[in-house]
């Protein structure tokens, strides 16, 4: 194993993580502030995506695209917020979970409807496009890269917005008493909205960016909705810098399981059968993590 | 009172018999999700080919499995206790398929497979109620290592942990004799192989030759394009097929794979049916749509000799294979699996379509091997 493989899968497991931190920010914003579970969440996922694949291919600009992305996601969030959300916040979660619900089948089915069963196309911008040569002689595909960056600058820029705007003040003062802020005359309806269409807004990135990875298409959003579920309960519900560590570990861990559990097995089984039983594994590896970590710590690493 | 309606029932049931018996048939496939074009060609040539035979007696129950094994199981006992079905097909996966058809069967219930073929079900498992209508799972990765011995010497090879998945690689293992430069199994609707393609870069492979139908292929090409390795790919042709070409773009051109059919098999039954299916839907078929063309035919054409309620006259008529198969020739072997060719195909692009054509045959008449371990 050279130091240029193990290089590229640090990366690898790096971007995974920077990209779970999109979906997963948002999540745990929305659920810290509003206490809503938001099973939806992969849904804007899927809006971002579908809405950069067909403004990049109508204009054939994936800047365009992104832009476009942003633009849908938020406001499907925002909408979503003021037409279904916003009667669920006194209900219990099992009440949200439900309503949620519904709503993944109303966008996936809707998806469907207006763009049909089959992938869409959507292309690495040609800036992008292509590999760069990492120190120690290997090749690292550039847009990762560019995803990695986009990721560590939403980041900075949440810990910005949070900690030093007068939004984010209300934002933490939203997350600590909820009553009290509208007590004091904050029009905690237009603060919620706005968290949501943030949330959303961060997601449908996410799904603009992989998106030109993988395939655009209807149901893309939930497995990674899963994975940011466990994200945020390994940070603790509500944290976002627990929901960073978390993304980052899970990429990590994932990345670095799928490359190394086969690897270690093949040395006392045969081939084949260590690949079967290493990706059997690897697959379950950070949900093993996840309940080794409840097991200590309940409420997650950083649990607010 | 109860007697009275009892008996009226029955002289109604004595009288509709006298006309021409209804047939249900109970389809189970992939309508959601990221299998969903899959399933969704095999629904939309099954029920054209259903609609233009003019078969008023037909009837069909579609369901959508969303690519899950336990739904796909309680949509087969409702099809079967409630419905009433008199045959099950449409399947795709064969995770899905190893969970309906042992227990599909058990029950003298005829299932036709127009898409997956475990070797489970191929060899031992064998069963005179289980028509397999497409292929072994193992035939077009057979085909591609013997192909593969042609230019290559270490060979990466890749597929989803699933039946499907191990049987691909025991196909391509099979006929390839070079070495392997590696062998890895990813988990089934897998979208990121950053990982994969990262050992790839770091294993000195010539080649590599990749099974991943459906969304998990275009995800593998559309990264491996980008991620700088220049090593050549080469696959089943279901990771090739006219459901994934378009959303993988250009980085397909030229790559080589195998399959028993491709649009330009020059045969008339074939030439209806893609011109048929182009006509309907605007778009090309796809080998899934293909498989279910012929399932869909078969039906038919043993309908045409016997009553479906004559269990074994209607199984001797199926196997007897009496129809115009899109494919060209085609028979049964001993385990009802067909005797076919299997082709090469090479990405082509045709008035700025990507699609498939025929550039050599890798195997005529193949069989498949697990046939000798079916005592039928």
């Amino acid at each position: 194993m050279s130091t240029a493989l193990l290089i590229e899968q640090l990366l690898n497991g790096l971007q995974l993580g920077v990209m779970l931190f999109l979906m997963a920010a948002g999540l745990t914003l929305i659920f810290g502030v509003m206490g809503l579970i938001n099973l939806a969440h992969g849904s804007l996922y899927m809006i971002g995506a579908f809405a950069c694949a067909v403004v990049a291919s109508a204009t054939g600009s994936f800047w365009l695209g992104l832009i476009a992305s942003l633009a849908a996601a938020a406001a499907a969030g925002a909408i979503m917020e003021v037409v279904v959300i916003r009667r669920l916040y006194d209900r219990d979660h099992l009440d949200q979970v439900l309503a949620t619900f519904a709503l993944i089948l109303i966008f996936s089915e809707g998806s469907r409807w207006i763009f049909g069963s089959f992938p869409l196309y959507l292309d690495i911008p040609p800036l992008l496009q292509g590999a760069v040569s990492l120190p120690g002689g290997g090749q690292y595909q550039l847009y990762r890269l560019a995803i990695i960056a986009v990721g560590v600058a939403v980041a900075l820029g949440l810990y910005l917005l949070i900690s030093r705007t007068r939004l984010g003040m209300r934002i933490r003062a939203g997350e600590s008493d909820r009553e009290m802020i509208a007590a004091l005359g904050i029009d905690i309806q237009t603060l919620y909205t706005i968290v949501f269409a943030l949330g959303a807004a961060l997601a449908g990135l996410a799904g603009a960016l992989v998106g030109a990875l993988q395939s655009v298409q209807v149901g893309m959003g939930e497995p990674v909705l899963i994975l940011a579920f466990v994200v945020i309960v390994i940070g603790g519900i509500g944290s976002i810098k627990g929901a960073l560590i978390g993304a980052i570990l899970v990429g990590l861990i994932d990345t670095m399981g799928r490359f190394l559990l086969p690897k270690t097995l093949a040395l006392i089984l045969p081939a084949a059968q260590a690949g079967m039983v290493g990706g059997a594994l690897a697959s379950m590896l950070i949900y093993i993590v996840m309940a080794l970590i409840l097991a200590f710590r309940p409420r997650g690493l950083f649990a607010a | 009172m109860k007697k009275i309606l009892a008996t009226s029932m029955l002289s109604l049931a004595l009288a509709s018999a006298a006309y021409a018996e209804p047939v249900k048939i109970g389809v189970i496939t992939t309508l959601s999700g990221g299998g969903a074009g899959l399933g969704i060609d095999m629904r939309d040539a099954f029920t054209l080919a259903m609609k233009q035979s003019g078969n008023k007696d037909i009837e069909l129950v579609i369901e959508d499995d969303a690519q899950k094994p336990e739904i796909a199981v309680q949509l087969a006992e409702k099809m079967i206790q409630s419905d009433k079905v008199d045959l099950l097909t449409g399947i795709i996966w064969s995770n899905l398929a190893m969970a309906v058809v042992p227990n599909t069967v058990a029950q003298d219930i005829i299932y036709l497979s127009p898409n997956a073929g475990p070797s489970a079900l191929a060899g031992a498992n064998c069963n005179a109620n289980y028509f397999n209508v497409a292929y072994q799972n193992d035939n077009f990765h057979e085909a591609m290592g013997q192909y593969a011995n042609k230019d290559y010497k270490k060979t990466f090879i890749l597929a989803p942990n699933y039946p499907a998945g191990k049987d691909a690689l025991t196909g391509f293992k099979r006929f390839y004799k070079g070495e392997l430069a590696g062998e890895v199994y990813t988990q089934v609707g897998q979208t990121d192989y950053a990982a994969e393609i990262a050992q790839i870069r770091d294993s000195g492979a010539d080649s590599v030759f990749f099974f991943l139908p459906g969304g998990m292929g275009i995800s593998f090409m559309k990264q491996y394009a980008q991620s700088g390795v220049k090593t050549p790919v080469m696959g089943p042709g279901f990771s090739f097929d006219q459901d994934v070409l378009g959303a993988i773009g250009d980085a397909a051109l030229g790559v080589k794979n195998s399959a028993t059919w491709s649009k330009d098999l020059d045969n008339d039954a074939n030439k209806k049916f893609v011109e048929a299916f182009k006509t309907e839907y605007k778009r090309l078929p796809s080998i899934y749509a293909a498989q279910s063309w012929d399932t869909a035919n078969l039906i038919l054409a043993a309908l045409s000799k016997a009553s479906v309620k004559d269990k074994e006259a209607f199984k001797a008529a199926l196997k007897a294979a009496d129809f115009k198969s899109v494919r060209g020739k085609f028979v049964f072997n001993n385990n009802n699996h067909p005797i076919q060719n299997v082709y090469v195909r090479e990405v082509v692009k045709e008035d700025g379509v990507l699609t498939n054509k025929i550039v050599a045959t890798a195997f005529e008449d193949h069989k498949d091997a697990y046939a000798d371990k079916c005592k039928m």
